[in-house]
């Protein structure tokens, strides 16, 4: 039998002293009654539920700071809807005033330019270093320097908008700008990458707002992969609905764009497009690789996932899209809240030396816009397997629209607005 | 003496996972009825355009959720979501919501 005190000693011990004890009792000495102080990078939707639910289960007993680089949560679920004119900026942006002024969460604007699990200190641009019991990194995505030639640096020309914000605004001011008959070509890189529907989704709004005021345009769809990656029967009929408008390329793989020309370069061919959506190969954030994280094929962070630490990295816990998925598993907004759940119940099992939940339950919902109305969704559910060790999607379970419709576009802006609000409000 | 503790504390914590994590989390269904936050609300207090289940009867939700997995209640997703989770798991987040305010 031992007491909590002999505890939490072994633990420290047994992690080779750098410790849980010793910054507990840094933040004892400095005043705090907290269980803990944990720090999360990335304010997105893996974040932000990360840090409401640690404070909301914890009953204000562990400290939370957030870092996030912007002052405001732009969605990126929602903002094809911007794109295609549906919808303004101001609609899929979000205060960050909530979770500082009803769940008492630090946020802090500011960047994290160095992580040392060893020291757990976070090092930040202007708010100096932050010294930590646990740190969640919700970094989502960057992309992969170099990988389309003559991109890099040139993504006002050739926006992206595969980060909601200015860049969605921007690809949305090219789009109306563009003249009739112009050519809005978007490329879609090898999967996995972040919202496997995103890019069919967007193909078929920027159709929805041409056959309306452009209709002798053109949307290409230059795909890497060889087929539609989500919701593949449900698009293939969306496409055909716009007829001659939208045209759908598999095996389209871009190697390199001429950006002042808006000239994309494939492996067999050349394209002139009036406005260049180049959703470039991406990666987990940046900070996983500079920070030493496990990648898995140098892109997605390995990790455990009852705590959702990396591999090898005691206390450095990664979600949202950053990590290497789970079979069948999307790296999608909703996926990256329950990511934060599980993780906000493990760390405070594991802040209490209790271990974490054996059982945990993830699932996915995700509705995707075909036009100004209508929708489709992919569903699943993953339960824990632990001779796997890992989620795997429930058999039987889950699955997709019968055909667009216009009851789960109401549907669709109730999910946004409740995942907005279990996240920030 | 020390290294056993310490040993002893490590199988505890759950990082070789032993006898504890056989046990049932004593949050399981706090943390189960978390994953119906994202559409019906923190809690089960939804937003509009979905529907709350906080305070609802646990019997109530349970006959929802048996009507939409054996298609006798209409449903454009619930039907492919409920058969995702074990009846225990349906039967401990019904509670969870029914308890909550």
């Amino acid at each position: 039998m031992i007491n909590r005190r002999d505890f939490i000693k072994a633990i420290g011990i047994a992690a080779g002293g750098t410790t849980l004890t010793g910054l507990s009792g840094l933040a004892n000495a400095a005043g705090s009654t907290a269980k803990g102080h944990i720090v999360v990078v990335g304010g997105g939707f893996g974040g932000a539920t990360v840090a409401k639910y640690l404070r909301m289960w914890s009953q204000g007993s562990v400290d939370v700071t957030l870092i996030e680089r912007n002052t405001r949560f732009v969605s990126c679920p929602i903002s094809n809807l911007v794109i295609g004119g549906l919808q303004q900026m101001d609609d899929i942006t979000v205060s960050y005033d909530n979770l500082r002024e009803n769940w008492g969460v630090k946020v802090i604007t500011d960047e994290v330019t160095a992580l040392d699990p060893d020291k757990r200190m976070v090092t930040t641009a202007r708010h100096g270093t932050l010294g930590y019991d646990r740190v969640v990194l919700s970094p989502g995505i960057d992309f992969i320097p170099g990988a389309v030639a003559g991109l890099d640096g040139n993504e006002e020309l050739v926006p992206h908008a595969w980060k909601a914000g200015p860049q969605t605004a921007l690809l949305r001011k090219q789009l109306e700008d563009m003249p009739d008959g112009g050519v809005f070509a978007l490329t879609i890189p090898r999967a996995p990458y972040r919202c496997p529907p995103g890019p069919y989704e967007r193909a078929c709004l920027v159709a929805n707002y041409l056959r309306d005021t452009k209709p002798k345009s053109k949307v290409l769809v230059l795909d890497a992969n060889d087929e539609i990656q989500s919701k593949k029967g449900l698009f293939t009929k969306a496409f055909e609905s716009y007829g001659a408008l939208l045209e759908y390329v598999p095996g389209s793989k871009l190697e390199g764009v001429d950006a002042a020309s808006r000239k994309a370069r494939l492996e067999f061919d050349e394209i002139k497009a009036d406005v260049l959506n180049v959703i470039p190969p991406m990666r987990a954030g940046n900070i996983a690789a500079q920070a030493g994280l496990p990648l898995i094929n140098e892109r997605w962070v390995d990790v455990e996932w009852l705590s959702m630490e990396a591999k090898g990295v005691p206390g450095v816990h990664v979600i949202g899209d950053a990590i290497f998925p789970a079979p069948t598993m999307p790296k999608s907004g909703h996926m990256a809240n329950q990511h934060g759940k599980l993780v906000a119940a493990a760390i405070l099992n594991l802040l209490e030396g209790k271990a974490p939940n054996a059982a945990p339950v993830l699932m996915n919902t995700c509705y995707s816009f075909v036009d100004d109305k209508n929708v489709i969704h992919v569903a699943s559910v993953h339960q824990y397997n632990a001779e796997k060790q890992q989620p795997l999607p429930v058999e039987g379970a889950g699955g997709v629209s019968a055909a667009a419709n216009e009851l789960e576009g109401k549907f669709a802006m109730g999910w946004a607005r409740n995942i907005w609000a279990d996240m920030l409000a | 003496m020390q290294l056993r503790i310490a040993i002893a504390a490590l199988g505890l914590a759950g990082l070789v996972g032993t006898a504890q994590a056989q046990d049932a989390d004593p949050h399981l269904a706090r943390n189960l009825a978390a994953t119906c936050a994202n559409c019906h609300g923190t809690n089960g207090n939804a937003q509009k355009g979905m529907a709350s289940l906080a305070g609802e009867s646990a019997e109530k939700i349970m006959k929802k959720l048996a009507d939409f997995r054996s298609g006798d209640a209409p449903a454009t997703i619930m039907h492919q979501i409920v058969k995702g989770y074990t009846e225990e798991q349906l039967a401990l987040i019904s509670e969870w919501f029914a308890a909550q305010k």
